[in-house]
């Protein structure tokens, strides 16, 4: 089955409209394909216009230009009523609600169903109860949402999300604030909801590995270059990644994924237990080295299994260490 | 939920009620003051005019204006999200001061005077209430959009009310000696200067701004969230703001052009009903609110009057004895109390 776009975006500009007609153009250029099924990360540095692009989407400011189509229908033909069946968000605005039980605020998620009052009806009572089911907070459900970790909290805005029935779900840093064992969670959740119930999930975030690891499709936002997307694999192996952060001190690693302090230069040779030429590799490069295959040129290393170091060095003397600490400390001046 | 407290506060209601009818300044046997008001009168003529023509009054109007003025502190405090909001401290009540001020300057009147008006003098004057009410409110919303930090907004407001009074003063400068006296006694705050005649116009304003402010509950709860998600749950943000800063520009105004400018019953009674309920659900904290305002007045009524005496307090002596402790409390205690987070 091919995932169905739910929002399109053509040759879209955001920003500001600024004070006397002038305009803050954030970002321009912009053609974007959201998809149903999938979770989305939006990744960027601070000031890309990152919120400013999710808060376009959904619907909270204007675009400067350029056409949304959310479910085929352009943005602005939609009324805020019949936005909000369409898109759910979870932002970093401050709430109030710390004084509702964690049911009364995923009740508001009613809101766009329910009638002048708000009364709940029988069914809208089942679907606040599925939400709170399906984001694993059924214990809770009571509780206050004051009492409840920024995890949790996290979770009971997703679950308002869920039970508004919104095809399409958009969360601003929804990581940002949570410890790491929540992110993952957050992120395994979201990614239960797209693919059992078919959500089109977009996040925005901060944390690169993470959504390598969780996103289905990648979109990189940067400072005056257009935007790059694609599935996390194509966008490192044809190089975008690697592009798009290269900074003066930073490298972006292809066999890790991962940001790094500037390559290493100094080769340095290692082989033997995998598990030890994994970790003593990560302090090689985090003091300038970088692991080779051995050469008899430089300095080399067999590592065995129980942190047992043999060090050869080029002028063939040996030394043995039992510890990461000390063989840092014997190959010291590089 | 606790759904006790309804029974519990209204029980308390009819008591503190009751309690208006019978004490008071003049000693009256609560044996007559059930008699007068079952109609059959009393030893005294006095008594019956004392309980029919002073107190009874007296005590609706506090129900009224405990009720609005903690109602349009609920709604500010939830539409500003700012705990510290309500209608004295954001300079709401001085803009009703200033509208009514000027009113009876234009017309030339003093308020002794004032009170024997024809019922249609005081339309007027709640108009002159209203548009000044709401001129602040105005203003205030303005500067909520450009200064985000609430204790700086509140200091914005408590400045715009310095500027209202600052033009009170002028316009008293100008007046007479007894009519600054009268003005400075009206500033003191009175549930009494509601006349039996005047109730009912006063009782309709009154009902009609609550009515108003029920018919909100639905948005009120979606603020709770913000604004951005309010709007994303399909609430009309910008019409609901209007509705609710009409709604309390409604109750602040009817409420000061007859018992005057009076403080802290609307700062401090949403915090009591929600420290009491435990929870922020309109639908339950609006109601419970409203009660709670009725019965505090009608108290700070009672206390007004200084056992053993004749003397009566003003209104403004007593309520600040309620409402800044609770303040303080709600200050000292911010960690531990739900709804700041």
């Amino acid at each position: 089955m091919n995932p169905a776009p739910v929002i399109q975006t053509s040759d879209l500009s955001i920003g500001y409209a600024g004070k006397g007609g002038k305009r803050k153009r954030v970002h321009d250029g912009l053609s974007l394909e959201l998809l149903s099924g999938q979770v989305t990360c939006l990744l960027g540095m601070n000031g890309v216009g990152k919120s400013t692009l999710l808060r376009t989407l959904a619907g909270f400011q204007l675009s400067l230009s350029g056409d949304i189509l959310v479910m085929g229908k352009p943005l602005q033909a939609y009324y805020q009523s019949e936005l909000s069946l369409a898109i759910g968000v979870v932002l970093t605005e401050k709430t109030n609600a710390g004084d509702l039980t964690a049911y009364d605020l995923v009740s508001l998620g009613r809101h766009p169903y329910t009638g002048f009052f708000g009364t709940l009806k029988t069914h809208d009572r089942e679907v606040i109860e599925q939400s709170i089911e399906a984001v694993g907070m059924t214990q809770k459900a009571q509780q206050l949402v004051a009492e409840m970790s920024d995890g949790e909290r996290q979770k009971i805005m997703i679950a308002k999300t869920l039970a508004q029935e919104s095809p399409i779900i958009l969360l601003d840093e929804p990581t940002a604030f949570l410890d790491i064992a929540s992110r993952i969670e957050t992120m395994i959740l979201l990614r239960k909801l797209a693919i059992e119930q078919g959500k089109a999930i977009l996040l925005s975030t901060h944390d690169i590995e993470q959504a390598i690891q969780m996103g289905d499709f990648l979109w990189l936002l940067g400072k005056n270059r257009p935007l790059l997307s694609g599935t996390p694999e194509d966008l490192i192996l044809d190089g975008s990644f690697a592009s798009f952060f290269r900074k003066k001190n930073m490298d972006f690693d292809l066999s890790t994924g991962k940001l790094t302090a500037k390559a290493p230069t100094t080769p340095i040779g290692i082989e033997g237990d995998p598990l030890m030429v994994y970790w003593v590799s990560n302090a090689l490069i985090r003091n300038g080295w970088m692991p080779t295959p051995s050469t008899p040129d430089n300095i080399n290393i067999i590592c065995n299994p129980n942190r047992h170091f043999i060090i050869t060095f080029p002028n063939g003397a040996h030394r043995e260490t039992t510890s990461i600490q000390q063989l840092l400390q014997e190959i010291h001046p590089i | 939920m606790k759904n006790w407290l309804f029974p519990i506060l209204t029980a308390l209601l009819a008591l503190l009620f009751v309690g208006s009818l019978v004490y008071g300044a003049v000693f009256i046997p609560p044996s007559s003051v059930v008699d007068i008001l079952l109609g059959k009168g009393a030893e005294r003529q006095s008594w019956v005019n004392i309980v029919l023509q002073s107190r009874l009054p007296q005590a609706v109007t506090a129900i009224m204006a405990g009720s609005s003025l903690a109602v349009s502190g609920l709604l500010l405090q939830t539409l500003f999200r700012n705990p510290l909001a309500g209608p004295s401290i954001l300079g709401i009540s001085d803009g009703a001061n200033l509208g009514v001020a000027a009113v009876m300057l234009y017309f030339g009147g003093s308020l002794g005077r004032l009170a024997d008006w024809p019922i249609s003098g005081y339309p007027a004057i709640i108009l002159a209430a209203f548009a000044g009410a709401c001129v602040i409110l105005v203003i205030i919303l303005y500067f909520s959009t450009k200064v985000r930090n609430s204790v700086m907004l509140l200091i914005i407001g408590i400045m715009i009310g310095y500027l209202a009074s600052s033009c009170i003063s002028i316009l008293n400068f100008y007046a007479t000696a007894d009519r600054v006296h009268s003005y400075v006694m009206w500033g003191m705050g009175n549930f009494a200067a509601v006349s039996l005649e005047q109730l009912p116009l006063f009782t309709v304003c009154t009902l009609g701004g609550l009515f108003l402010s029920i018919l909100l509950i639905k948005p009120l709860n979606a603020l709770l969230l913000g604004e951005m998600y309010a709007a994303n749950l399909g609430i009309r943000v910008n019409r609901v703001r209007l509705y609710i800063l009409l709604c309390t520009g409604l109750l602040t105004a009817v409420t000061t052009a007859f018992c005057g400018p009076i403080s802290f019953i609307g700062l401090a009674v949403p915090h009591i009903a929600r420290l009491a309920l435990g929870s922020s659900n309109h639908k339950m904290l609006l109601p419970v609110t409203l009660l709670t305002g009725a019965c505090v007045a009608l108290l700070c009524n009672m206390l007004m009057v200084v056992p053993g005496t004749n003397t009566v307090l003003p209104l403004n002596a007593v309520t600040p004895l309620i409402g800044a402790p609770v303040i303080i409390y709600v200050i000292v205690n911010r960690k531990n109390i739900h709804y700041f987070n």
